[in-house]
Formats: structure tokens, sequence, C-alpha cells
């Protein structure tokens, strides 16, 4: 399919400054933690120092005596305030095993931090300090921290279940039966490799913070919370608490950063409202870090078996993948659906024929829960693969950039149903491969590698690449229903042009960090013809955005933007409605540019949209039948996913007597269709790659064998700093999505699904000359100086 | 313990207050006079985020005691824009797409300010070596560092 792109943008496609900065660099915003709430009492949590034991007893009585305390309350005595347990939305197979979960725990906790005693007081330091007089007798049970050891059921951790695992979930296409077994069989070559995708935590730089504000006498509850998706954490908490859903309110203030680790119903918002409800009085928590740690959802967690079978000519035939996936002690909003998100993109870029077999244990652990964290199974999905195709070309002894030319999906091939039934909307992978290598001087580099890694070299030169796939813009509801989730992918919007024509836009997305009010007024304006500066856009608040399902999986610009231009599609409908009123001719006679309607051929008979909104409001002379004001409400389901795609490349010297890594070049070839505002899709990407790098060589959530997290501060769990990354070089194609009017994808996962891999291949290209073939991450100095010592001895 | 008196001159204003003895700069600031602009993002003086000045210097105001800053003056977010015009790092970070979500922001404006107090013309290593105390998760760093860049060349 040729793709050609007529749109005449002249606001889309600029780079805009961004209208939400003057607050934020200012200090005039407000986080949840920011908020002023007289007379709020304030929660702290006594939190398991166990990850596995029975609550023998709790004694509280010194905790209730202690200065400005107002109440104690253990698990058990809050387990009238539910009227269900948390949520966990996506059951992804009809016998999943979810065992109860509760805000606080009530016989026995399963993971260090879970929460077991709420204090309240009337400051923040009363509440803390009351935490050290709570005395907790515990039978400690034995920890279990390893997801394939787990899988023994030799301790059980949730003994009601009778079993550690929680699922088994498989996809597996087979044209005719048994391929996929007879590709293996036949393949020229093969390569069986093991990944670890370790736990990471995500580190917001706001830790989460919650108020709940309750009218007594009302009967309304309004919850403040450092929430990603505030429409869903309304229906989840009304449910949750019993209470009706009308009467709760939800509003998400500034919110600093959430990379999934705010897409979640947790413990605290519950605990604080139900303690609000109770009380009569605002109650607040603010997350410490270390307790960020432990009590907010850590990303990743699977070990991965991954099989490629291919031909003589290296032309992939079978992909066959196993998943042991680390659920953590209890399933979160969406914890067993993240390895089922990169199901589908273990065949990564590449034109495989229908042999695929992929199959997933989900596992319980006495560890921190999991979720969805930056990408969300397809960051996992694609290290496999590309990391797999580079140990395919090594076997084969071709360059890993030859290889992959000869498997990609060819543009002419797009829309191409692949072998799952998913259709990729559109692409052209050898474009985005060819301009990073440009841009990377591949050709370069493979001359001065052959030059400078000859044996005994101190400083070995790697290169490494990564081809993507993002299935992201969750999501068609009828897919989503297919794979059991428990709630649609649509995305509502309003928009609303006032009597002075100035216009609101209302949004459904929850912007933390995405420059969502700035992206979606340029959409307003190119569609209406009206200034940006004219337009504002509302959101995060549940009685001023009713409707919507938030923002995750880079959905907000493919799903709640396009939502956005359709909204201004029916208002100018009716706006032109109006117009051939006033200018008495037919409606379908009318043109609209610039904000203005005319008749087409006689540009003199015309009607600005400010006349029309005035003639809206007023309502003295409008069309028979027609109802006044100039509002529309447009919710759009989208058809597909959108799959934005590119490659990434890596320039990097190890040095081998230190195992320090240092990067030379970073290249990001990223193509996510139309873009809106290429310095928001620039400052995605950088920040993007950096967290997929900083898993590459940085991040880990360590735990010993007793499941104690040994990283919970930020000086022991590493998050880059400015020193310890480099500037990316960040280019682009443009292969519009044929899906939606925009012809727009997502891009706030991309980096971080291209970067993890990229920078491994990098490194084991730069010691595969001394026998490396594998590198664990993160590739700390340590481990790489381990790998190329262990090389040696071989 | 009984509290304590401090006088602070913030953003120009001198405060007289009675803190707890434990006080950190950054509680104060916050809680005692609502400005909220600092932020906190850590516990162990690592993420930089609630960085202010105290007599001209950028510190960490979680390492600091309210006590300890008696007499002294501390400039936050608040106090850097005059006459309703952002101070030039604020309006670098603006022009350059320096934030995302904002949370590190007020904290790395003031550590940036800092650094080129005290090295007016830095190269990008000396730019990156001099934040190395403020942790951002959104931007990657790339055009935090292009913004303090800029800011340098106003």
């Amino acid at each position: 399919m040729t793709m050609t792109d007529n749109r005449q943008n002249t606001v889309i496609g600029t780079r805009q400054l961004r209208r939400e900065d003057p607050a934020l660099l200012t200090g005039e915003a407000k986080f949840t933690n920011d908020l002023n709430l007289p007379g709020a009492l304030h929660l702290s949590i006594l939190r398991s120092p166990h990850a596995h034991a029975a609550i023998v007893s709790i004694d509280t009585a010194a905790a209730k005596a202690s200065p400005g305390v107002v109440a104690v309350y253990t698990g058990a005595e809050l387990q009238s305030q539910w009227a269900g347990p948390m949520p966990c939305a996506w059951p992804v197979t009809p016998d999943m095993k979810n065992p109860p979960h509760f805000p606080l725990a009530a016989s026995k906790v399963c993971y260090v931090g879970d929460g077991v005693v709420a204090v309240l007081a009337t400051s923040e330091s009363a509440s803390r300090d009351a935490l050290d007089l709570i005395e907790v007798e515990y039978k400690v049970l034995k920890a279990v921290v390893d997801v394939e050891e787990a899988l023994s059921d030799a301790n059980i951790i949730h003994e009601d279940l009778g079993t550690n695992k929680s699922y088994t979930w498989n996809l597996k296409i087979e044209a005719t039966e048994g391929c996929v077994e007879e590709a293996f069989q036949k393949a020229a070559f093969k390569v069986s490799e093991r990944y670890v995708q370790q736990r990471l935590l995500p580190m917001a730089m706001e830790p989460r913070a919650v108020a709940a504000v309750p009218q007594p006498f009302g009967g309304d509850i309004t919850l403040y919370s450092s929430t990603q998706i505030p429409h869903i954490l309304k229906v989840m908490a009304a449910l949750t608490l019993g209470i009706p859903e009308q009467q709760v309110r939800v509003i998400a203030p500034s919110v600093g950063g959430g990379f999934g680790s705010k897409l979640d119903v947790y413990a605290e918002e519950l605990l604080c409202m139900a303690l609000a409800r109770k009380h009569g009085l605002p109650v607040r928590w603010v997350e410490e870090r270390s307790e960020n740690s432990m009590a907010t959802i850590h990303g990743r967690g699977q070990v991965q078996y991954v099989e490629l079978a291919a031909d003589k000519s290296g032309k992939l035939t079978a992909v066959r993948v196993r998943i042991k996936a680390d659920m953590g002690a209890y399933l979160q909003l969406v914890t067993p659906g993240v390895p089922i998100l990169g199901a589908f993109l273990y065949a990564g870029v590449y034109d495989i024929p229908h042999a695929y077999d992929f199959s997933c244990d989900g596992i319980f652990t006495t560890l921190t829960p999991t979720d969805a964290y930056r990408g969300a199974g397809r960051p996992e999905a694609t290290y496999a693969i590309e990391s797999a195709m580079d140990a395919l070309a090594r076997q084969m002894k071709i360059d890993p950039f030859e290889l992959r030319k000869r498997n990609f999906i060819q543009k002419e091939q797009f829309p191409y149903t692949a072998f799952s039934g998913l259709t990729y909307d559109s692409g052209d992978h050898l474009q985005a491969a060819e301009k990073a290598a440009g841009l990377a001087d591949y050709v370069g580099i493979r001359a001065q590698q052959a030059k400078q890694n000859v044996p005994g070299a101190k400083k070995r030169l790697g290169i490494g690449m990564s081809s993507y796939f993002e299935m992201c813009g969750l999501a068609p509801s009828r897919v989503l229903a297919s794979l059991n989730y428990g709630a649609g992918g649509w995305e509502a919007a309003t928009v609303r042009i006032l009597p002075t024509c100035k216009v609101q836009v209302v949004t459904g997305t929850s912007p933390h960090g995405q420059g969502h009010e700035t992206s979606w007024a340029m959409i307003a304006s190119e569609k209406l013809g009206i200034p940006q500066e004219d337009i504002d856009v509302l959101h995060s608040d549940t009685a001023i955005s009713p409707l919507g399902l938030d923002t995750y999986g880079s959905r907000s610009l493919p799903v709640g933007g396009v939502a956005i231009a359709g909204a201004c599609d029916k208002v100018i409908d009716k706006a032109r409605l109006i117009a051939a009123h006033q200018l008495e001719c037919s409606a379908d006679d009318l043109e609209f540019a610039g904000g203005v309607f005319s008749v087409k051929g006689s540009p003199d008979r015309a009607v600005p949209m400010a006349a029309i909104a005035f003639a809206a409001f007023t309502a003295h002379n409008l069309p028979d039948g027609l109802e006044p004001n100039l509002e529309a409400q447009y919710t759009y389901d989208p058809p597909n996913f959108s799959w934005p795609f590119g490659t990434h490349m890596c320039v990097l010297e190890v040095d081998t007597e230190t195992g320090q890594i240092e990067i030379l070049k970073y290249v990001a070839v990223d193509d996510c269709g139309v873009q809106i505002n290429p310095l928001i899709v620039e400052g995605q990407v950088h920040g993007g790659v950096i967290q997929g790098l900083a898993q590459a060589l940085f991040e880990e959530a360590v735990y010993d064998t007793d499941g104690n997290l040994k990283t919970t501060t930020l000086a022991e769990y590493l998050v880059p700093a400015a020193s310890d990354v480099p500037s990316i070089t960040t280019a682009h194609t443009v292969t519009p999505s044929p899906t939606n009017q925009l012809g727009v994808k997502g891009i706030g996962e991309a980096g971080t699904i291209g970067a993890a891999s990229t920078v491994i291949n990098a490194v084991v290209d730069a010691l595969s000359g001394i026998g490396v073939t594998s590198m664990p991450m993160p590739a700390s100095p340590q481990t790489v100086w381990r790998a190329i010592q262990s090389a040696a001895k071989k | 313990m009984v509290d304590i008196k401090v006088s602070i001159t913030v953003n120009g204003t001198k405060e007289e207050k009675d803190v707890e003895p434990r006080t950190l700069l950054v509680h104060f600031l916050r809680d005692q006079l609502q400005l909220t602009g600092t932020n906190i993002g850590c516990d162990t003086s690592s993420c930089g985020a609630c960085t202010v000045h105290l007599d001209g210097e950028a510190i960490k105001s979680c390492t600091v005691l309210a006590a300890q800053a008696d007499g002294g003056s501390v400039t936050t977010i608040e106090g850097l824009s005059k006459d309703g015009v952002m101070h030039p790092m604020q309006q670098a970070f603006m022009e350059n797409h320096g934030l995302q979500c904002g949370y590190c922001t007020p904290g790395m404006v003031m550590a940036s300010i800092g650094l080129l107090n005290e090295n007016p013309n830095p190269t990008e290593e000396e730019v990156r070596l001099g934040l190395e105390g403020n942790l951002c998760r959104c931007t990657g760093y790339h055009n935090i560092v292009k913004s303090v860049l800029a800011a340098a060349k106003k």
C-alpha cells in the first residue's frame, strides 16, 4: 500500500512550546501533596518487615496513646469497610487464580511492604512516630523469591489456591497441525535463548500521594490522587467501598510522572476514602521514597525462553516462547495482562508464517506485586526477539543488520495481517533501519571495529541495533474483550464553543508530563480554525470530564486525540447548519476553512465561527428544531491498535579490564505517523530511551533470599543521573496510520521498547570476538567484567 | 523538645516562626510558608527535587535544618520570577522542552542556576556532571542539558 498524505496542516506538525510549563516552572502547579487541607488527618501505614508471615497478634495500645494519634486500625478491624477485594481488571483466563487482596492484610503478610496497621493522627510526624509503638508478632514463613522455583509449589503462598500458579495463557498459531514442531525439525538454524527481565522500580519522581475529602452530611466524597487513571479509579473505588458511583469524584492534580506505576487502584486510596468517611474529616497520605520502592508496583520480572527456527538463508520459519512471569504477591489492576500485551510481539517486525507458539505462566512470589511499567510486556518481547536475532546472526556468521533485512515485513505488505490475526496498519522498517544506520555510520563503525577489536584490545567497539513494533493505543474494545480485559478501550472528548468563540476541550485522557493541554489545543485549533490561545483543555477531574479511560499504553493521542478531532467534526457539522440558515443556502453548499464558512464559489458570502457561536448562544434565530449552544461529545473506539515502529542503534566501547561501558552514540529513528508536536515527540523518545537504557545498564530491584528488598532508596537503586547517560540523536520517518483521521500513532513507550535490546546487543557485539555471547541486565561493570573473565576461561 | 524560633529571609521577606528542632528546611518552606514549589522526591538526599538557594548557594533543603538556616537568606522557585517575567533559566527550560511532568523541575532549575553561577560557560559534560545530584525520570536529561547550555548563552 502506498501512503500518500494530503493533509495540509498549519498547526499540526509545528514545534509549539508547552502551555503547561509556566505553572510547573514557577512552583504554581499543585501536586497532590501540595494541597492545603485544613483539619486533615494524616494516614501512616505500618508495613510488613517479612516477605511471608502469619500475623499472630497486634498490640496497638501504645500507638493509640501517642500524642496526636486519633485512631489506629488493623486489617481485621477495617474488614467491614470493604464491599469487595481490591480489583484486578484483567482475568486473562477463565480459571485464573486470584487471591483476595484487601488494603490491609488481616491474617498473613505476603511481601515486605504489605500494609498491616493504619494510623491516623493530626500531623504527618505524629502518625509516623506512632508506627514505632505498634507491636506485631509474626510467625515467619518461608519466602518464595525465585519465580521458577515458585512453580514447584514447595511453599504455597495463598493456601486456598493450592498452587503458586495463577494462570497459563497460550497463543498457539499453526497453519497446519504440528507446523511449529515441523519447522524446528527442518530448520537449518535454531537458536534457543534464556533471558531474564529483571524487576524494575518505576521511580516516578513524585512519590504517590492521596487525599480524600468527605462531605459528611451530603454524602459525596472527593478523592485527590497522584494517579494516571482518575476515571477508572472512580469506578473501582465506588465498587470496592460500596459507595454509589455518582457520589465519588476523583481529581488527579498535577501528577509527577507515572510510567504505569500510577495506573492502579492502590490500598492507600481506598484507606483514605474509607477513613475519611468514617471520621468525617479529610484524610491524606504521602509516600516516602523507601515506601514507594516496596508498596508501589514493580515492573518487568519475567524469565523468557525463546526459540527461533530459520531456513538456510536465515529466514525465520517459527517462533516458540515460554514465559515465567512474576506476578508478585497479589494481582493488581492489570498484573496478569502485562505479559499478554507482549505475547503478539515475539515475532517482532518480521514476516513469519503461521508457526508461532507462545505460552506464559503467571506465578505468585512473596514480592511486591508487578504491573504495567513503561511498555508493559512489549519491551520484554522486543528484547527477546531482537537479542535472539543477534544470536541467530552470530550462529550464521552474518551481519545482524543483513539478517534483519532478510526478514523485515516489506512496506508493500502493509496493511499486514500477522500470524496472530492482528493487522499492522502501516510501516516501512527498512527505511527506518537504513536511516538509523546512516546516522550511526553503521558501515564506518564496522570498518573501525575490524581495526580496533584486535586480540588484547583494551577497549572494544560495539554496535547494536533493534527494530521494533509498538502495539499501542489501547485499544479496540472488541479486541480487549477477546483478551478478557474488564473494560473498553475507547476515549471520550467534548468540544464546547463558548459564546465569545473561545473553546473548551474536555478530554478523558489524564496527562502527567505528556503535554496533552498543548497538543490537544493544537488539534482543536487545526480542526476549528480557532487560535490555540483561545482554546482551553480540561482534564483529570471526573466532575469536569465525566467520561474517560485515562492515560497509559501510548493511547492518549491515537485514541484520545482522535476523539477530540471527532468531537470537532460534530461541532463543525452543527455550526454548518446554523451557517447555512444565516446564509440562506444549503449546508452542502458550504465549505469550512480557517474558521469561516463560505458558499462554494462565492467566498464573499461567508460567516465566521464567532458569529455562529454567538447565534448558537442567543438562540434567537436558529434553524427549526436545532438545539441551542455549540457543543459536541464524541467517543472514539479505535478500529485497530496503532503500530509505531522504528530502529535504534547504539555505538559503545567496553573497557575489557574494568567492564566499564562508554556510550559513544545513540540513534533513535522512530515512526509514530503524523506528529502533532515534534518537540513533545522528541521529548518522549529521549525519556523513553534513557529508561530502557537504564534497564540495560543500571537498574534492578535486588532481593535477598528472604525476600527483603535491598534497593529501597535512590542511593541504592540506580536511576541514572545526567552524568551517566548520553545525548540522543533522534530522527523520524513518517508513515501515517490509515486507521484514524489524524494519521497518528502513539509514542510514549517507543523509546523504552527499543532501547534495552539495542544497548545489550551493542555490548555483546563488542565482546563477541572474545567469546561473550550473552549479557545479563543490568550490564554493570562487574557483570561485564565477569562475563569477559568467564568467556576467557572457556 | 520545645520549639525554637528561627528568622529566615525567604524570597526577600523576613519570616520569623517557631519550629520543632527537627524541622528540615524543606518542611519549613512547604508546611509553614506554604511554598509548595519545592518538592520532596526521596528520603536520602539523592534526588535534588528540593534544591533551593541558601545564601546564594544551591543546596538540598532536605539536608539542612530550618534551625541551621536561621539568619540566612533563602530563594525558592517561587522567588525567581520578577514582575511576572520568568528567570532566564526558567525561560530556557520552557524553550527547550526541559521538563515534562515538572516534579524535578524546581530543583533542577535552582541547581542549574547554581551551576552557572559557579561556571558561566560550561561544556555539555560539565553540565551533566554539575547536575548529577538532581534526578529526572521523564526527559532523559537531553533537553535539560540543552536548556542549561542555552541559558548560559543568554
